[in-house]
């Protein structure tokens, strides 16, 4: 039963390991802990990820991407009631 | 020294002590009223007597963020570089860019900082990381990026060593965090409820001012409490779990105690009927509820939106068209 209703099994991060150079900056960076550190960075708890982009943002290799936006519900709302794309929403 | 140096461009003495102008501006804050207004000037600030080789700190000007900051910062000797995120937090700032690579360059070169310390490092609250480059920063003005904890609280154990423990680095939304939303919460539903209240009063009576009152609370208040023990991931469904027994209880004490001498064709109809009306306004407001929350993504509250939004309208509008029917079964 728990195992449906869960939407943010599915986000947009993106690793690609084989370009990391080990700086640090992701795990570093990370508010959930989606990233391990190492010689290399591990993806290592991706469903915690929240897409807030920090990790994307600060990575000097490129390595990462994400599809960064607000998880906020009424700002979706708004955007939409305003007829504007919901992936447009900003928070606050 | 230092004092000397900024002759042209002002630094602004700062104080780690709070007054109580302080706590009724936070208090204010809190409560959203006149949101964005709560600014602190952008610019530099020394905390005690920086040296050259003090520590840079930057943040928001935002009056809670800029209070936390150098009020977690007593007894130490600090440079505080106050951006313009227009009164907005650092993490919503950094979420929009404004508190973000740009800006800390700009402010980095205005300021003058490189001739009022020695070093090239400044150390940038965690969640401001959405918003800023680190080695753009560092590029751009030559000064290299360290990102310290979430929380000012834990700066002072961070700056002995300039390493954060795992701990530092996570976010957290306990029940304290979750408490102090939900007034702001139930305010922002405050006139509706009312007026819902009263209108159904005349419509259904006591239990029907009862049904709408608890539904409200239930998702502005009890849901920010409950979150991590209510049932599923998803903010709907756990909702939406909470309206039911809400509905449940309501149902059990008309029954009990407002008992009318309807008929029992009349009391099923209505009966059902707020079953499918008010879980979905909690389950709705428990909804909005994500963007206050430390972690849902974008993905996942999208996903949400496309699973339940039609599910929601249909019961509730279906509940209504019931209530409506069962009025005039007697």
């Amino acid at each position: 039963m728990l195992v449906m209703f869960n939407s943010y099994k599915v986000n947009t991060l993106e690793y690609k390991p084989e370009l990391c150079i080990g700086c640090a900056m992701c795990w570093t960076v990370c508010p959930h802990g989606v990233f391990a550190g190492g010689e290399k960075a591990q993806l290592v708890k991706k469903e915690a990820c929240m897409e807030c982009g920090a990790c994307a943002l600060n990575c000097p290799a490129d390595a990462i991407s994400v599809r960064s936006g607000v998880g906020c519900a009424s700002a979706m709302i708004k955007a939409a009631l305003k007829g504007k794309s919901i992936d447009s929403a900003e928070c606050c | 020294m230092s004092e000397s140096i900024g002759i042209e461009i002002p630094i602004f003495p700062a104080s780690s002590a709070l007054g109580w102008a302080d706590y009724w501006d936070h208090f204010l804050a809190r409560l959203r009223w006149k949101r964005g207004e709560h600014r602190v000037r952008p610019g530099l600030y020394s905390l005690g007597k920086p040296g050259q080789d003090s520590p840079v700190l930057v943040s928001a000007n935002y009056t809670l963020s800029f209070d936390a900051l150098r009020s977690a910062l007593k007894g130490i000797d600090a440079y505080i570089l106050v951006i313009n995120t227009f009164g907005v937090n650092v993490w919503c700032a950094a979420g929009k860019h404004t508190f973000g690579t740009e800006e800390v360059v700009e402010r980095i070169e205005t300021s003058e900082l490189a001739r009022v310390v020695r070093h090239r490092t400044v150390i940038l609250p965690q969640l401001s990381a959405p918003g800023v480059s680190a080695h753009i920063v560092k590029k751009q003005s030559g000064f290299k990026v360290e990102y310290g904890p979430v929380r000012s609280g834990d700066l002072p154990e961070y700056l002995k060593t300039h390493t954060a423990t795992t701990d530092m680095r996570r976010v957290r939304f306990g029940i304290v965090d979750r408490v102090v939303l939900t007034p702001v919460e139930m305010l922002g539903y405050l006139l509706y409820t009312l007026v819902a209240a009263a209108g159904l009063f005349f419509w259904g009576g006591w239990a029907a001012t009862l049904m709408v009152v608890l539904s409200v609370v239930g998702g502005a208040i009890l849901f920010p409490l409950l979150l991590p023990w209510l049932p599923t991931r998803d903010f709907t469904t756990k909702g939406w779990s909470l309206g039911i027994v809400i509905t449940l209880a309501v149902s059990l004490v008309n029954m009990l105690v407002l008992g009318t001498d309807a008929t029992l064709a009349h009391k099923v109809l209505t009966t059902v009927s707020n079953f499918l009306i008010w879980p979905p306004v909690t389950a709705y407001i428990s909804l909005n509820f994500t963007g206050a929350s430390t972690f849902t993504s974008r993905s996942g509250v999208k996903g949400e939106m496309i699973s339940y939004i039609r599910p929601l309208l249909i019961s509730f509008t279906m509940g209504i068209i019931l209530n409506i029917v069962a009025k005039f079964v007697h």
